[in-house]
Protein backbone atom coordinates (compact mmCIF):
# COMPACT_ATOMS: atom_id res chain seq x y z
CA UNK A 1 0.00 0.00 0.00
CA UNK A 2 1.43 3.43 -0.93
CA UNK A 3 1.30 6.40 1.43
CA UNK A 4 -1.81 7.91 -0.22
CA UNK A 5 -3.70 4.63 0.23
CA UNK A 6 -2.44 4.34 3.79
CA UNK A 7 -3.55 7.92 4.59
CA UNK A 8 -6.99 7.21 3.06
CA UNK A 9 -7.38 3.99 5.03
CA UNK A 10 -6.25 5.77 8.21
CA UNK A 11 -8.80 8.53 7.53
CA UNK A 12 -11.62 5.99 7.17
CA UNK A 13 -10.57 4.07 10.31
CA UNK A 14 -10.28 7.32 12.32
CA UNK A 15 -13.73 8.40 11.17
CA UNK A 16 -15.23 4.99 12.04
CA UNK A 17 -13.70 4.99 15.54
CA UNK A 18 -14.80 8.59 16.18
CA UNK A 19 -18.33 7.90 14.96
CA UNK A 20 -18.76 4.71 17.00
CA UNK A 21 -17.41 6.37 20.18
CA UNK A 22 -19.55 9.49 19.79
CA UNK A 23 -22.68 7.46 19.02
CA UNK A 24 -22.07 5.42 22.19
CA UNK A 25 -21.37 8.48 24.37
CA UNK A 26 -24.34 10.45 23.05
CA UNK A 27 -26.85 7.61 22.92
CA UNK A 28 -29.02 9.12 25.66
CA UNK A 29 -28.66 12.82 24.95
CA UNK A 30 -30.99 14.75 22.67
CA UNK A 31 -29.12 15.81 19.53
CA UNK A 32 -28.86 19.56 18.92
CA UNK A 33 -28.17 20.81 15.39
CA UNK A 34 -27.62 24.27 13.96
CA UNK A 35 -30.86 25.64 12.55
CA UNK A 36 -31.30 25.26 8.80
CA UNK A 37 -34.53 27.08 7.76
CA UNK A 38 -35.14 24.63 4.89
CA UNK A 39 -35.62 21.74 7.32
CA UNK A 40 -37.96 23.75 9.55
CA UNK A 41 -40.13 24.43 6.48
CA UNK A 42 -39.90 20.77 5.47
CA UNK A 43 -41.22 19.62 8.86
CA UNK A 44 -44.08 22.09 8.46
CA UNK A 45 -44.79 20.78 4.94
CA UNK A 46 -44.87 17.19 6.24
CA UNK A 47 -47.34 18.18 8.98
CA UNK A 48 -49.53 20.02 6.47
CA UNK A 49 -49.53 17.06 4.06
CA UNK A 50 -50.74 14.75 6.83
CA UNK A 51 -53.49 17.20 7.85
CA UNK A 52 -54.66 17.93 4.30
CA UNK A 53 -54.43 14.33 3.10
CA UNK A 54 -52.21 15.42 0.24
CA UNK A 55 -49.18 13.59 -1.00
CA UNK A 56 -45.45 14.15 -0.57
CA UNK A 57 -43.19 13.42 -3.48
CA UNK A 58 -39.62 12.28 -2.88
CA UNK A 59 -37.47 12.24 -5.97
CA UNK A 60 -34.25 10.28 -5.53
CA UNK A 61 -32.48 11.38 -8.69
CA UNK A 62 -30.96 9.26 -11.38
CA UNK A 63 -27.80 7.96 -9.73
CA UNK A 64 -27.22 4.26 -9.29
CA UNK A 65 -25.95 2.25 -6.35
CA UNK A 66 -22.95 0.91 -8.26
CA UNK A 67 -21.81 4.39 -9.29
CA UNK A 68 -19.78 7.02 -7.37
CA UNK A 69 -23.08 8.83 -6.74
CA UNK A 70 -24.36 6.02 -4.52
CA UNK A 71 -23.85 8.04 -1.28
CA UNK A 72 -26.31 10.69 -2.51
CA UNK A 73 -28.81 7.94 -3.34
CA UNK A 74 -28.36 6.41 0.12
CA UNK A 75 -29.00 9.82 1.68
CA UNK A 76 -32.16 10.09 -0.43
CA UNK A 77 -33.35 6.63 0.62
CA UNK A 78 -32.77 7.54 4.24
CA UNK A 79 -34.85 10.68 3.82
CA UNK A 80 -37.61 8.67 2.11
CA UNK A 81 -37.71 6.24 5.00
CA UNK A 82 -37.94 9.04 7.59
CA UNK A 83 -40.65 10.90 5.65
CA UNK A 84 -42.65 7.69 5.19
CA UNK A 85 -42.46 7.11 8.95
CA UNK A 86 -43.58 10.66 9.73
CA UNK A 87 -46.51 10.54 7.29
CA UNK A 88 -47.68 7.12 8.41
CA UNK A 89 -50.82 8.70 9.88
CA UNK A 90 -51.74 10.18 6.51
CA UNK A 91 -54.35 8.67 4.19
CA UNK A 92 -51.94 8.87 1.29
CA UNK A 93 -48.39 7.48 1.46
CA UNK A 94 -45.59 9.44 -0.16
CA UNK A 95 -44.73 8.74 -3.78
CA UNK A 96 -41.08 8.10 -4.67
CA UNK A 97 -39.49 8.46 -8.09
CA UNK A 98 -36.03 7.40 -9.23
CA UNK A 99 -34.00 6.82 -12.37
CA UNK A 100 -32.31 3.55 -11.45
CA UNK A 101 -33.77 0.06 -11.12
CA UNK A 102 -32.02 -0.84 -7.86
CA UNK A 103 -32.93 2.49 -6.23
CA UNK A 104 -36.57 2.01 -7.32
CA UNK A 105 -36.66 -1.41 -5.66
CA UNK A 106 -35.05 -0.06 -2.48
CA UNK A 107 -37.46 2.88 -2.36
CA UNK A 108 -40.38 0.46 -2.62
CA UNK A 109 -38.81 -1.46 0.24
CA UNK A 110 -38.31 1.71 2.31
CA UNK A 111 -41.98 2.61 1.90
CA UNK A 112 -43.02 -0.91 2.86
CA UNK A 113 -40.77 -1.03 5.90
CA UNK A 114 -41.68 2.35 7.35
CA UNK A 115 -44.63 1.28 9.51
CA UNK A 116 -48.09 -0.25 9.79
CA UNK A 117 -50.09 2.54 8.12
CA UNK A 118 -47.75 2.60 5.19
CA UNK A 119 -47.66 -1.18 5.15
CA UNK A 120 -51.31 -1.17 4.24
CA UNK A 121 -50.38 0.42 0.95
CA UNK A 122 -46.95 -1.15 0.75
CA UNK A 123 -48.01 -3.55 -1.96
CA UNK A 124 -48.91 -0.64 -4.21
CA UNK A 125 -46.20 -0.83 -6.87
CA UNK A 126 -47.06 2.66 -8.07
CA UNK A 127 -45.88 4.25 -4.79
CA UNK A 128 -42.25 3.87 -5.85
CA UNK A 129 -41.66 4.41 -9.54
CA UNK A 130 -38.87 4.22 -12.04
CA UNK A 131 -39.68 7.21 -14.22
CA UNK A 132 -36.88 7.12 -16.79
CA UNK A 133 -33.33 5.97 -17.32
CA UNK A 134 -31.73 8.96 -19.07
CA UNK A 135 -31.53 12.39 -17.40
CA UNK A 136 -34.29 14.04 -19.39
CA UNK A 137 -36.58 11.01 -19.68
CA UNK A 138 -36.30 10.77 -15.89
CA UNK A 139 -37.25 14.44 -15.56
CA UNK A 140 -40.14 14.03 -18.04
CA UNK A 141 -41.53 11.02 -16.15
CA UNK A 142 -41.18 12.78 -12.81
CA UNK A 143 -43.00 15.88 -14.08
CA UNK A 144 -46.09 13.70 -14.64
CA UNK A 145 -46.02 12.49 -11.04
CA UNK A 146 -45.71 16.06 -9.75
CA UNK A 147 -48.73 17.13 -11.81
CA UNK A 148 -51.06 14.18 -11.38
CA UNK A 149 -50.63 12.98 -7.80
CA UNK A 150 -51.93 15.98 -5.80
CA UNK A 151 -48.45 16.60 -4.44
CA UNK A 152 -48.21 19.33 -1.80
CA UNK A 153 -44.43 19.21 -1.28
CA UNK A 154 -41.53 17.88 -3.30
CA UNK A 155 -38.30 16.65 -1.78
CA UNK A 156 -35.68 16.27 -4.49
CA UNK A 157 -32.71 14.59 -2.90
CA UNK A 158 -30.06 12.49 -4.65
CA UNK A 159 -28.02 12.75 -7.80
CA UNK A 160 -29.48 15.26 -10.28
CA UNK A 161 -27.97 17.13 -13.18
CA UNK A 162 -29.11 20.35 -14.83
CA UNK A 163 -32.48 18.72 -15.66
CA UNK A 164 -33.51 19.37 -12.05
CA UNK A 165 -34.49 22.92 -13.12
CA UNK A 166 -37.48 21.42 -14.98
CA UNK A 167 -38.61 19.74 -11.75
CA UNK A 168 -38.28 22.82 -9.54
CA UNK A 169 -40.08 24.88 -12.19
CA UNK A 170 -42.93 22.34 -12.26
CA UNK A 171 -43.17 22.49 -8.46
CA UNK A 172 -43.48 26.28 -8.64
CA UNK A 173 -46.21 26.02 -11.28
CA UNK A 174 -48.15 23.48 -9.23
CA UNK A 175 -47.92 25.72 -6.14
CA UNK A 176 -46.19 22.98 -4.21
CA UNK A 177 -43.11 23.59 -2.11
CA UNK A 178 -39.73 22.14 -3.03
CA UNK A 179 -36.68 21.24 -1.00
CA UNK A 180 -33.82 20.13 -3.20
CA UNK A 181 -30.29 18.82 -2.82
CA UNK A 182 -27.82 17.24 -5.22
CA UNK A 183 -24.20 16.13 -5.04
CA UNK A 184 -23.63 17.55 -8.52
CA UNK A 185 -22.06 21.05 -8.61
CA UNK A 186 -23.89 22.54 -11.64
CA UNK A 187 -27.16 21.19 -10.23
CA UNK A 188 -26.45 22.90 -6.88
CA UNK A 189 -26.00 26.24 -8.64
CA UNK A 190 -29.26 25.72 -10.52
CA UNK A 191 -31.08 24.68 -7.35
CA UNK A 192 -29.89 27.80 -5.55
CA UNK A 193 -31.63 29.88 -8.22
CA UNK A 194 -34.71 27.76 -8.85
CA UNK A 195 -35.71 25.76 -5.75
CA UNK A 196 -37.64 27.25 -2.87
CA UNK A 197 -35.19 25.67 -0.46
CA UNK A 198 -31.83 24.38 -1.64
CA UNK A 199 -29.29 22.41 0.37
CA UNK A 200 -25.70 23.12 -0.57
CA UNK A 201 -22.70 20.79 -0.27
CA UNK A 202 -22.70 18.29 2.57
CA UNK A 203 -26.10 19.47 3.87
CA UNK A 204 -27.50 16.79 1.54
CA UNK A 205 -26.04 14.08 3.76
CA UNK A 206 -27.38 15.66 6.95
CA UNK A 207 -30.98 15.70 5.71
CA UNK A 208 -32.00 12.39 7.31
CA UNK A 209 -30.65 13.49 10.70
CA UNK A 210 -32.59 16.77 10.61
CA UNK A 211 -35.87 14.99 9.88
CA UNK A 212 -35.48 12.32 12.54
CA UNK A 213 -32.18 12.03 14.39
CA UNK A 214 -30.68 8.93 15.94
CA UNK A 215 -27.39 8.73 17.90
CA UNK A 216 -25.42 7.60 14.85
CA UNK A 217 -26.73 10.50 12.78
CA UNK A 218 -25.71 13.16 15.26
CA UNK A 219 -22.35 11.38 15.72
CA UNK A 220 -21.78 11.33 11.96
CA UNK A 221 -22.51 15.07 11.71
CA UNK A 222 -19.99 15.83 14.47
CA UNK A 223 -17.41 13.59 12.74
CA UNK A 224 -18.13 15.34 9.44
CA UNK A 225 -17.55 18.77 11.04
CA UNK A 226 -14.37 17.60 12.83
CA UNK A 227 -12.95 16.10 9.63
CA UNK A 228 -13.73 19.31 7.78
CA UNK A 229 -11.65 21.26 10.31
CA UNK A 230 -8.88 18.69 9.94
CA UNK A 231 -8.90 19.18 6.16
CA UNK A 232 -8.95 22.99 6.57
CA UNK A 233 -5.92 22.83 8.89
CA UNK A 234 -4.12 20.45 6.49
CA UNK A 235 -4.75 22.81 3.55
CA UNK A 236 -3.53 25.86 5.54
CA UNK A 237 -0.42 24.03 6.79
CA UNK A 238 0.26 22.83 3.23
CA UNK A 239 -0.07 26.38 1.89
CA UNK A 240 2.26 27.77 4.58
CA UNK A 241 4.85 25.02 3.93
CA UNK A 242 4.61 25.69 0.20
CA UNK A 243 5.10 29.43 0.77
CA UNK A 244 8.10 28.71 2.99
CA UNK A 245 9.55 26.51 0.23
CA UNK A 246 9.51 23.38 2.41
CA UNK A 247 7.04 21.45 0.20
CA UNK B 1 -35.12 -6.67 14.37
CA UNK B 2 -36.44 -9.84 12.74
CA UNK B 3 -34.13 -12.76 11.91
CA UNK B 4 -34.36 -11.93 8.20
CA UNK B 5 -33.31 -8.35 8.96
CA UNK B 6 -30.39 -9.54 11.10
CA UNK B 7 -29.24 -11.88 8.36
CA UNK B 8 -29.39 -9.25 5.61
CA UNK B 9 -27.65 -6.70 7.87
CA UNK B 10 -24.82 -9.16 8.64
CA UNK B 11 -24.33 -9.97 4.94
CA UNK B 12 -24.39 -6.30 3.95
CA UNK B 13 -21.88 -5.26 6.63
CA UNK B 14 -19.55 -8.20 5.83
CA UNK B 15 -19.56 -7.54 2.06
CA UNK B 16 -19.16 -3.80 2.65
CA UNK B 17 -16.13 -4.41 4.87
CA UNK B 18 -14.55 -6.84 2.37
CA UNK B 19 -14.94 -4.33 -0.47
CA UNK B 20 -13.63 -1.44 1.66
CA UNK B 21 -10.59 -3.30 3.05
CA UNK B 22 -9.94 -4.93 -0.35
CA UNK B 23 -9.72 -1.46 -1.86
CA UNK B 24 -6.92 -0.36 0.47
CA UNK B 25 -5.11 -3.61 1.37
CA UNK B 26 -3.70 -5.31 -1.71
CA UNK B 27 -3.85 -8.93 -0.54
CA UNK B 28 -4.61 -11.18 -3.58
CA UNK B 29 -7.42 -13.01 -1.75
CA UNK B 30 -9.10 -9.76 -0.66
CA UNK B 31 -8.69 -8.12 -4.07
CA UNK B 32 -10.21 -11.16 -5.84
CA UNK B 33 -13.09 -11.25 -3.37
CA UNK B 34 -13.70 -7.52 -3.87
CA UNK B 35 -13.77 -7.89 -7.67
CA UNK B 36 -16.12 -10.89 -7.46
CA UNK B 37 -18.53 -9.04 -5.14
CA UNK B 38 -18.48 -5.96 -7.38
CA UNK B 39 -19.23 -8.14 -10.43
CA UNK B 40 -22.18 -9.67 -8.58
CA UNK B 41 -23.38 -6.15 -7.75
CA UNK B 42 -23.23 -5.16 -11.43
CA UNK B 43 -25.24 -8.27 -12.44
CA UNK B 44 -27.82 -7.55 -9.74
CA UNK B 45 -28.04 -3.90 -10.84
CA UNK B 46 -28.78 -5.06 -14.42
CA UNK B 47 -31.50 -7.38 -13.11
CA UNK B 48 -32.91 -4.54 -10.99
CA UNK B 49 -33.07 -2.41 -14.13
CA UNK B 50 -35.25 -5.05 -15.76
CA UNK B 51 -37.54 -5.14 -12.70
CA UNK B 52 -37.65 -1.34 -12.82
CA UNK B 53 -38.89 -1.50 -16.40
CA UNK B 54 -41.71 -3.79 -15.28
CA UNK B 55 -42.55 -1.20 -12.63
CA UNK B 56 -42.72 1.49 -15.33
CA UNK B 57 -44.94 -0.80 -17.40
CA UNK B 58 -47.21 -1.53 -14.41
CA UNK B 59 -47.64 2.18 -13.58
CA UNK B 60 -48.63 3.08 -17.14
CA UNK B 61 -50.77 -0.04 -17.65
CA UNK B 62 -52.68 0.99 -14.51
CA UNK B 63 -53.26 4.46 -16.01
CA UNK B 64 -54.58 2.94 -19.24
CA UNK B 65 -56.78 0.43 -17.39
CA UNK B 66 -58.33 3.01 -15.05
CA UNK B 67 -58.81 5.46 -17.97
CA UNK B 68 -57.02 8.24 -16.09
CA UNK B 69 -56.21 11.57 -17.71
CA UNK B 70 -53.25 11.11 -20.05
CA UNK B 71 -53.94 7.40 -20.42
CA UNK B 72 -53.51 7.67 -24.18
CA UNK B 73 -49.91 8.84 -23.74
CA UNK B 74 -49.31 5.92 -21.39
CA UNK B 75 -50.59 3.58 -24.10
CA UNK B 76 -48.14 5.10 -26.60
CA UNK B 77 -45.34 4.69 -24.05
CA UNK B 78 -46.20 1.01 -23.49
CA UNK B 79 -46.40 0.29 -27.22
CA UNK B 80 -43.13 2.12 -27.94
CA UNK B 81 -41.42 0.32 -25.08
CA UNK B 82 -42.60 -3.12 -26.18
CA UNK B 83 -41.76 -2.54 -29.85
CA UNK B 84 -38.27 -1.21 -28.99
CA UNK B 85 -37.66 -4.11 -26.61
CA UNK B 86 -38.76 -6.68 -29.19
CA UNK B 87 -36.64 -5.07 -31.92
CA UNK B 88 -33.65 -4.87 -29.58
CA UNK B 89 -33.94 -8.55 -28.68
CA UNK B 90 -34.43 -9.58 -32.30
CA UNK B 91 -31.93 -7.31 -34.10
CA UNK B 92 -29.48 -6.73 -31.18
CA UNK B 93 -28.76 -3.23 -29.80
CA UNK B 94 -25.92 -2.42 -32.25
CA UNK B 95 -28.17 -2.79 -35.34
CA UNK B 96 -28.55 0.34 -37.52
CA UNK B 97 -32.34 0.40 -36.99
CA UNK B 98 -31.83 0.58 -33.22
CA UNK B 99 -29.42 3.47 -33.68
CA UNK B 100 -31.95 5.13 -35.97
CA UNK B 101 -34.72 4.76 -33.36
CA UNK B 102 -32.48 6.40 -30.77
CA UNK B 103 -31.34 9.21 -33.08
CA UNK B 104 -34.81 9.91 -34.48
CA UNK B 105 -36.88 9.77 -31.29
CA UNK B 106 -34.90 9.84 -28.06
CA UNK B 107 -32.23 12.35 -29.05
CA UNK B 108 -34.50 15.13 -30.43
CA UNK B 109 -36.88 14.87 -27.46
CA UNK B 110 -34.02 15.12 -24.97
CA UNK B 111 -32.46 17.99 -26.96
CA UNK B 112 -35.81 19.83 -26.87
CA UNK B 113 -36.03 19.42 -23.12
CA UNK B 114 -32.45 20.70 -22.83
CA UNK B 115 -33.44 23.75 -24.89
CA UNK B 116 -36.39 24.36 -22.57
CA UNK B 117 -33.88 24.70 -19.75
CA UNK B 118 -32.73 28.05 -21.18
CA UNK B 119 -36.19 29.52 -20.68
CA UNK B 120 -36.64 27.79 -17.31
CA UNK B 121 -33.31 29.06 -15.96
CA UNK B 122 -33.87 32.62 -17.19
CA UNK B 123 -37.26 32.62 -15.50
CA UNK B 124 -35.73 31.13 -12.33
CA UNK B 125 -33.09 33.89 -12.25
CA UNK B 126 -35.78 36.55 -12.44
CA UNK B 127 -37.74 34.84 -9.65
CA UNK B 128 -34.65 34.50 -7.45
CA UNK B 129 -34.62 38.16 -6.42
CA UNK B 130 -38.33 38.02 -5.60
CA UNK B 131 -37.91 34.87 -3.49
CA UNK B 132 -34.61 35.64 -1.76
CA UNK B 133 -33.80 39.30 -2.02
CA UNK B 134 -30.51 39.29 -0.13
CA UNK B 135 -26.88 40.13 -0.83
CA UNK B 136 -25.95 36.54 -1.79
CA UNK B 137 -28.66 36.46 -4.45
CA UNK B 138 -27.41 39.75 -5.90
CA UNK B 139 -23.82 38.43 -5.97
CA UNK B 140 -25.09 35.20 -7.60
CA UNK B 141 -26.88 37.07 -10.38
CA UNK B 142 -24.11 39.61 -10.98
CA UNK B 143 -21.56 36.76 -11.21
CA UNK B 144 -23.77 34.85 -13.67
CA UNK B 145 -24.15 38.03 -15.76
CA UNK B 146 -20.39 38.71 -15.78
CA UNK B 147 -19.62 35.12 -16.83
CA UNK B 148 -22.23 35.36 -19.62
CA UNK B 149 -20.85 38.68 -20.86
CA UNK B 150 -17.30 37.37 -20.69
CA UNK B 151 -18.08 34.09 -22.47
CA UNK B 152 -20.25 35.11 -25.42
CA UNK B 153 -19.12 37.82 -27.87
CA UNK B 154 -21.69 40.60 -28.26
CA UNK B 155 -23.02 41.64 -31.71
CA UNK B 156 -21.06 44.57 -33.25
CA UNK B 157 -18.82 44.83 -30.19
CA UNK B 158 -17.27 41.36 -29.96
CA UNK B 159 -15.56 40.33 -26.73
CA UNK B 160 -15.71 42.87 -23.93
CA UNK B 161 -12.08 43.82 -23.18
CA UNK B 162 -11.75 43.67 -19.38
CA UNK B 163 -14.67 41.35 -18.69
CA UNK B 164 -13.58 38.52 -21.01
CA UNK B 165 -9.80 38.88 -20.44
CA UNK B 166 -9.59 39.46 -16.71
CA UNK B 167 -12.85 39.29 -14.77
CA UNK B 168 -14.29 36.07 -16.26
CA UNK B 169 -11.05 34.02 -15.95
CA UNK B 170 -10.55 35.32 -12.40
CA UNK B 171 -14.10 34.37 -11.36
CA UNK B 172 -14.05 30.98 -13.14
CA UNK B 173 -10.52 29.86 -12.36
CA UNK B 174 -9.91 31.35 -8.92
CA UNK B 175 -13.13 32.14 -7.04
CA UNK B 176 -15.39 29.46 -8.57
CA UNK B 177 -12.66 26.78 -8.55
CA UNK B 178 -11.89 27.45 -4.88
CA UNK B 179 -15.58 27.39 -3.93
CA UNK B 180 -16.20 24.25 -5.99
CA UNK B 181 -13.30 22.44 -4.31
CA UNK B 182 -14.62 23.43 -0.90
CA UNK B 183 -18.08 22.09 -1.75
CA UNK B 184 -16.60 18.90 -3.22
CA UNK B 185 -14.55 18.27 -0.06
CA UNK B 186 -17.74 18.71 1.97
CA UNK B 187 -19.63 16.31 -0.32
CA UNK B 188 -16.80 13.74 -0.06
CA UNK B 189 -16.86 13.92 3.76
CA UNK B 190 -20.64 13.57 3.74
CA UNK B 191 -20.37 10.56 1.44
CA UNK B 192 -17.77 9.01 3.76
CA UNK B 193 -19.93 9.37 6.88
CA UNK B 194 -23.02 8.12 5.01
CA UNK B 195 -21.07 5.04 3.90
CA UNK B 196 -19.87 4.45 7.45
CA UNK B 197 -23.44 4.69 8.80
CA UNK B 198 -24.44 1.96 6.34
CA UNK B 199 -21.39 -0.13 7.32
CA UNK B 200 -22.29 0.20 11.01
CA UNK B 201 -25.83 -0.92 10.20
CA UNK B 202 -27.25 2.38 11.53
CA UNK B 203 -28.89 2.81 8.13
CA UNK B 204 -30.20 -0.20 6.30
CA UNK B 205 -31.42 0.69 2.82
CA UNK B 206 -31.39 -3.01 1.92
CA UNK B 207 -34.57 -4.01 3.74
CA UNK B 208 -36.22 -3.52 7.09
CA UNK B 209 -34.52 -0.16 7.82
Amino acid sequence: MNWIGLTGFGFVILSAILMASLAFLRRKSTPVFREIPAFARLRKAIGLAVEEGSRLHISLGRGGLTTPQSAAELAGLEMLHRVAELTSASDRPPVATSGDGAVAILSQDALKASDQAVLSSGDDVTAARLTGLTPFSYAAGTLLVMREEEVSANILIGNFGVEVALLTDAAERENSSSLAASDNLPAQAILYASAQDALIGEELFAAGAYVKARPFHSASLIVQDSLRWLVVIAILVGAILKLAGLL
Amino acid sequence: MKLKGLFSTAIAIATGLIVLVGYFVELPLLVNLRITILNWAIILAALALFIGLFNLLAVHADKVRSKKKGGFYSLILILAMLVTLALGLWLRPDHSLMAMIFNAFQLPVEASLMAMLVVTLTYASIRLLRRRSNLISVIFLVTALLILLGSAPLPFIGSLPIVSDMIRPFIAQVLAAAGARGILIGVALGALTTGLRVLFGAERPYGGM
